[in-house]
This record gives structure tokens, sequence and C-alpha cells, in this order.
């Protein structure tokens, strides 16, 4: 599966990748790519997670070596990519999912590091911050060189790393889901910057699973599947449906799933939180949950609702609030009572807040039910464990080669996935979701909608908290819409206003709808 | 235009290659915990060539009995820097120990005593570290450099700063005899190994000791009592510290709070990261700190046969240990990490 044999405009490519193949022990991760990327042209790389699309971009800026037997082309000329050093020489720079400024320097300190400007043996400060202030101006920055990146938000540190690149004479730029973090605002900031470049002359291959942006800004999408390249499509091509059928290669009939129904056989009320707060960023925040209800919770990033879930699964300390679990009163100081009274909190960074990226699959899976599992004096139920994980790689379709594989070697849908099934293990009674599938790609979103569901029709109270609207308005019953650590107001359930994207970005904006039910510190259930 | 939707999924690997990628991950993951196995061997030969008398039965038995007290150090120091710490102070709680074991054997009739008074006083050493890590948050490289000073004060000051005797040390065996023709010190080296490898590799305690190195965040909002696995973990070095002094003493029948255990921690350090351990946690097994605590004895033993002079063991020991990290480190890093 490959070739592409439809006519292209003359213009030779300013960089075209053949027959890239990438082979890791136990998994061939690429094989066989081909990619053209031009000047002034915004190239959307799409695909399921675990389609090599981080492994590519890997290869591209040097981190990985290709294997033998593929070319790298920079404007018809071979080049030899062997480290991130010589992708930089030859202007392909990546901005990182992970930011990777140093917080305690300057922007301008930050954009000349390992290229310091210097008089001779010192390094000339004015010389750096006037070389790079035009740039900064030029790219629509509101800060100045002199400011200290740990003051500057993640959208603005963005721009730090992208005027890096291009004060480095960068002709590629790599972004990786750079739109992960930021707001609505931020992202139209974004683009226009990326437009701005595209101007320019630069090439931007882009890579989100977010579909409305890829509409928004490409000039072709390229889609991989497997490993291996898919086809490509111009602007005026691109459908949902061609896409979603090139990266998962099947019809994705009934992409979101709930087939529970809260509202005709609405369970009683499973957990009632009431009054949290920890006095800066969650203010009196409460809320009824019903045995097998999905409840949302919207809102703009930094609106508190992270905040507020860790407030309830005792992971942060708390000023007030209390819990009542089945009518009964409950105290949770610390994670681990949570967990014993079946309350269970998903992460939103599974990487530095869930999965343990050096242990098996099997050890991650089991790691809270190992206590539960174990023989007299604590010894490993390592048959039982064993079962567990070859179970949960089969229910959620986790694509490894065995259990024992590494969790850090997986795509991060596959490590979701490992890491909502340790959750399930536990088998909640509540279960409270932080962004469940951010950097999931569609096949495995889809299936974890799919799990959603099955746990609500099963009577566990479901809270999803979550930045994609479609997402919340496909799979919950009830939306609660948080602005400002404060609970603004709530869409949805028996009486409520309909869960529609107006209702609840006019919430969340601040901005009172009209019909909808206004709710402030007050629940009721 | 889209040139081609390929419905059907693509060639999957077939099962000959499954079999060889997963052969391939047993041999990576072996490699792992023995990585340091061959510099072992290939030491061995070298002196063995170098001199008859390294391989000698006499000198076997001696190179084990001079590796096992820091292979029991070493043990509990695996334990340690499996959840991402350091204990410092192992070198001085086995001095304070030995002196407690000493101290106590002189007790008339029940002078076997002295072994548990090793114990306890090294088990409560190691928890005294291990509340100031688990409950003050404190990092364990302060906790126990100031407990290496301060432990050893103490041990100077159970024997007024004096050396203690005792000519009819009642576990003098420990140090001295054999069973079956192996020696106690050996038998006792090799059952902390064995006991440590049970507990991290077969209990749920281990789990948690490597999930706390890890990935400590994770690991508290998986419910794991992260204090719980600090304190043991101190203890446990604590208390293997406590053995090393009772095994000392029984060796000597003597103890001096001055000088025994001066350095001890370093060796112990040493054995841990040239078994291929991780210094910020995590990874890391008990067997490969055996091979290293190995490699370290079978070192001094061959520098002194082969007449290598005093200084330049030590610059040698020191060249060696930096060199076989930095070959591991080149080994691994083909190692496929997204």
């Amino acid at each position: 599966m490959q070739q592409q044999t439809e006519p292209r405009p003359v213009q030779t490519p300013l960089l075209e990748m053949r027959h890239i193949s990438k082979t890791f022990p136990g998994v061939r991760a690429l094989s066989n790519v081909d990619l053209a990327i031009y000047p002034g042209e915004i190239h959307s790389l799409m695909g399921e997670n675990g389609a090599g699309k981080s492994t590519l971009m890997k290869v591209l800026s040097g981190a990985y070596q290709a294997d033998p037997g593929g070319e790298i082309l920079l404007e018809g000329k071979p080049i030899a990519l062997n480290g991130p050093l010589s992708a930089k020489q030859h202007g392909i720079a990546v901005i990182y999912q992970e930011l990777s400024l140093s917080p305690n320097l300057t922007v301008a300190e930050n954009i000349y590091l390992g290229r310091e400007k210097k008089t001779g043996f010192f390094v000339d400060r004015s010389g750096m911050i006037e070389g790079c202030r035009e740039l900064l101006k030029r790219l629509g920055a509101t800060f100045g060189p002199t400011t200290h990146v740990e003051t500057l938000s993640i959208a603005e540190r963005q721009l730090v790393e992208i005027a890096r690149a291009i004060h480095a004479d960068a002709r590629i730029l790599i972004m990786d889901e750079p739109t992960t973090a930021l707001s609505a605002r931020e992202t139209d900031g974004l683009f226009e910057l990326i437009r701005k470049l595209k101007a320019d002359g630069l090439a931007i291959v882009y890579i989100s699973h977010r579909m409305a942006e890829i509409y928004d800004l490409s000039d072709r999408v390229s889609v991989l599947r497997d490993g291996s390249y898919v086809g490509s499509l111009m602007r005026d091509e691109l459908s949902a449906d061609v896409l979603v059928k090139m990266m998962v290669g099947r019809d994705l009939a009934g992409f979101y799933t709930k087939s529970h129904d809260a509202h005709g056989s609405r369970g009683h009320v499973i957990l009632s939180v009431r009054d949290f707060s920890d006095r800066t960023r969650v203010r009196g925040c409460g809320f009824d949950l019903h045995q097998g209800e999905v409840l949302g919770i919207a809102g703009l990033v930094g609106s508190g609702r992270t905040e507020f879930a860790r407030l309830i699964f005792g992971a942060d300390p708390k000023v007030s609030g209390t819990v009542e679990l089945e009518g009964k009163r409950i105290d949770i100081s610390s994670p681990r009572e949570a967990l014993d009274h079946g309350i269970v909190y998903l992460t939103e960074d599974r990487k530095a807040q869930g999965l343990f990226l050096d242990m098996s699959v099997e050890s991650n899976v089991n790691l809270v039910v190992y206590g539960r599992d174990a023989k007299a004096g604590g010894i490993l139920d390592l048959g039982k464990a064993r079962a567990r994980a070859l179970e949960a790689i089969r229910s959620l379709s986790i694509r490894v080669a065995n259990q024992n594989i590494e969790v850090g070697s997986l795509s991060g849908g596959n490590q979701q996935k490992v890491l909502l099934s340790r959750l399930m293990e536990i088998k909640p009674r509540v279960l409270i979701l932080d962004e469940p599938t951010r950097g999931v790609d569609i096949g495995a979103k889809s299936e974890i909608y799919r799990v959603i569901d099955g746990l609500a029709k099963a009577g566990t109270g479901v809270v999803v908290i979550s930045s994609e609207l479609p997402e919340v308005i496909g799979i919950c019953d009830r939306v609660l819409v948080m602005r400002e650590g404060v609970i603004e107001g709530e869409v949805g359930g028996p009486d409520g206003a309909p869960v529609t994207q107006e209702n609840i970005m006019t919430f969340a904006t601040g901005l009172k709808p009209t019909g909808a039910e206004e709710r402030r510190e007050t629940v009721h259930g | 235009m889209v040139e081609e939707i390929n419905a059907t999924a693509p060639a999957t690997a077939s099962t000959e290659q499954k079999r060889r990628a997963e052969r391939h991950l047993r041999m990576q993951g072996m490699v792992r915990t023995l990585g340091m196995l061959p510099v072992l061997i290939l030491l061995c030969i070298a002196f063995y060539l170098m001199t008859s008398r390294f391989g000698s039965l006499q000198n076997v038995s001696i190179i084990a009995q001079q590796a096992a007290i820091n292979t029991v150090l070493a043990a509990g120091m695996t334990f340690v820097i499996l959840t991402g710490g350091i204990d410092l102070s192992v070198g001085s709680i086995l001095a304070a120990s030995a002196m407690a074991a000493v101290i106590a054997s002189l007790i008339p009739d029940i002078g076997l005593i002295g072994i548990p008074a090793a114990l306890v006083c090294g088990l409560i050493f190691g928890l005294i570290n291990g509340s100031l890590i688990a409950f003050m948050r404190l990092p364990p490289f302060i906790v126990t450099l100031g407990s290496l000073t301060a432990v050893r004060g103490v041990a100077r000051l159970m024997g007024h700063d004096t050396t203690v005797f005792n000519a009819n040390l009642p576990f003098a065996f420990l140090g001295n005899a054999s069973l079956f023709g192996i020696p106690w010190l050996v038998i006792i080296a090799f059952l902390v190994i064995v006991a440590s490898w049970f507990v991290l590799k077969r209990t749920v305690l281990g789990v948690h000791i490597y999930s706390v190195g890890g990935n400590p965040d994770a690991a508290r909002l998986s419910g794991i009592k992260v204090w719980r696995v600090l304190l043991f973990v101190y203890g446990t070095s604590g208390l293997l510290a406590g053995l090393g002094g009772a095994m000392s003493a029984a060796r000597l029948y003597a103890a001096n709070g001055v000088q025994l255990g001066q350095s001890y921690e370093l060796d112990a350090i040493a054995a841990v990261i040239l078994g291929g351990t991780s210094f910020v946690g995590g990874i890391g097994s008990v067997w490969g700190t055996l091979v290293g605590a190995l490699i370290i004895a079978v070192l001094s033993n061959g520098l002194i046969l082969t007449g290598v002079p005093d200084v330049w063991q030590y610059i040698i020991k020191g060249l060696i240990i930096i060199v076989a990290v930095a070959l591991d480190r080149l080994r691994t890093k083909g190692s496929a990490r997204t």
C-alpha cells in the first residue's frame, strides 16, 4: 500500500522522504513511507496513535535513524540526518509538545541558547536582546526579549520556541499537537502566526487529532496508518468521511456511543459533593451524580476543573468540602481513601502522573489490585495478574506484542487504554475521567467512549472533564460548566436546557444565555 | 486525490517475526539484569592468566568472604536507590551496630544477644532516616549525610572512643566458620540476596518500591502509601547495615567506632550502580547488585595478588567503575523508547 502517482505541481519539494522505514525490537514502526513537503505549505499529518506520525517526525528531526534503504532529500539533494544537530543545520526544527525552554532564563537567552553571541570571552547580552527584538515583534509577541520565560503563558512560550527556530534559520517547522494546552483564543493566535510563517515561505508540518484544526489550516493532509503511508488529500478534497476512512481503514459508524439511558431510568444519587474550595482555584463547587449517569464538566482551560476533581479525590488538600457516597458522609483526605471507597480518578497527564513508563503493561494494569489479589503475606499472584493483563489487552484491544512490554514504548492511545484498564480493575463506583481522550487517536477515542457508555450502563457514576465540546455533547447526559473556579451553569438533565455548543460556551465565557438555567454555588439534584 | 484507501489491515508481522522479536525482548531483559556479568567474567579470566594464585580454592573463598559484607550493604542500598533515594549512612550504622554487637556479647551467659543487638541498632537508625525522609519530606542525600556523621559519633561514644574486644565472642562462627565448606559470611550474603529478590519481584511491597521510584506522583495517585515504602527501604538498609555490623564484629572479635566501616557506603553504592540499577530509581535488580559487589571484590583481590601498588589500586578501581558504567550506557542506548 503506497505509491502515489497523481500529477504534482512541477515545483520541487522542499523536503522529500522516500522509502523511510524504522524498526524497533518487536515493532515495525514505519514501513516504506514516502512524504513530500513543499515550501509555503501547511502540511498536516494525520493518523491514529501508533500510526507512526511521531516516529516519522523523529526521523525527520534526527532523533531516530531510519533503517537503511530510505533517503531524505532537501531541495532534491540527498542529505544525511544523523542527529538532532544535523537536522537543525538543515533548517528542520521541531516545536515540542513538551516545551523545551529554560524557564529561569530570559526570552533572548532562550532564543540564543547554545548559540550565544559573544564579545571575546563574554556573553554579549545587549547584542542578543537587540538581535531578537525585531523578530519577536514581527511574530506578534506582546512581551520583550528581556522577559523571563517562567512568567509567560504556555501559548507565549510556544511563540518563543517558534521564534527560536526561525532565528536559527529553520525552513521546516514540525508542530506536534501544539494546541493541546491552549485556550480557544490562544489557538486562534497560533493559527494566525502559522499562516504568517507560511506566507514567508516556510513549510509547516502540522500534527493534530483535532479535525476542526486540520480543516482550518491545512493545504494538504497526508495520512499514515499502521506505519504505512495511505495517501494525501489537497485542501479542496478534504472531507471527514474520507479522512476517517483513510485513518482507520473502515467506516466509523456510531463514533459516539450513548446507549445508556440516564434520563429515562435515572438512578438514585450515588455521589453528592458540596461546597468544595481550595480558596484560590476552586470556590464553592458541588454537584450530585446519579447512578449510571455520565456527567460532563466543561469549561476553558484554567477554569478549575482539574483542581476540583483532584480535591474530590484527595490528591490536593482542600479548605472545605463534603462528600456523601450513597447517602453516607465519607471523609477523603488522600487518594488511598478515595480508592477504598471506590472513587477513582483518571489524571489528565498520563505520563507524569498516571503511568509507570519503565514498568510492564502487566504491572501497570495490576498496580492498584496487586494488593487485593495477593496471597498471604503480600505475595503476588502472578497468574492472576497475567490473566488480568491479557484480558485488558483483549477487551480494550491494546496494540502490544505481549504483556511484558514497557508501557513507555507504546503510543499515546495504547498508553491511555492501559491506564484506563488499571482503573477499571478497581471496579469503581464513581469514575472521574480528566480529559480521557487527550492526545488519543480517533479509533482509540471511539473505544474509550464505548467503555464509558458500558460503565454507565452497569451503574457506575461517571464524571467526564473535557475540553472537546463535541465529545462532551456526544457522550454526556448532563454538563456542568466551570468558569474561574465556580460552577457557572448546568445544561442537560431531565429539565435543563439542551446540551449544545452555544449553551456551554455562553456559560464558559461568562455570557448568560437565555433559556438555560442559571446556577451558581447552589445545587439541586 | 485519494490515491489508495486500503481497507484491509497491512501485512502484520508473521508469527516467525513475532517470535524473534519476543526472544529479542527477553534477551534485552536478561542483558539488563546481568549486564555486568561479562565484565566480571573477563576480569576473572584476566587475573587467572596473570597469577595462578587467583584461581585457587582458598583465594576464591577469600574473595567471596571479602564481598560478603559489601553485598549485604549493597542489597539494602538497592532497595533505597530503587526508590530514587540514597543512603550514605550505612558505613556509620555498621560501625555503631558492630559496637552494639560486641558490647552486648560481653554480657555473661547471654552473649548471643549481640546479634539481635546489632540488628535492632541498625534498624533503629534506618527507621530514623526513613522517618525524616518520609514524614518531614527532607531530601535523602541531606538526611543520610547528616546521619553519616552523627551515627559515626554515636559509634565512638558507645566505646568511649576505644576499641572493644571480646576474645570469646559467642557468635564468632559467623565470621570464621563454615557450613559444608561454605563460609557463613557467604551463606548469609547469599540468603540476603535471595530474600531481597523475593521481596522485590514477588511481593506487593516490591512492586510498590519500583512504582515509587518510577513515578512518585503516579504512585500516590494510585493509592500507594509512599511513606510506608520509604520507611521500609531505609529501615531495611539500616537493618542490613546492622547485619553487616554483626558480621564484621564476628570476623574481628572486636569493633572500633572510628575506623570500622569507613567509606563502606561508597563501595555499596558502586556495587549497586555497577549492577545496572538506575540512579533515579525504578529500574534495577538485586542480582545485578551481587555481580557489582563481586566485581569490586575481584578487582581488589586481583590487584593485590598481581602486586599492583596500593596507590594504583585506587586509581584503577575508580576508573573501572566509570568505564563499566559508561559501557553500560552505550549498550542500553539501543533499546527502543518513544
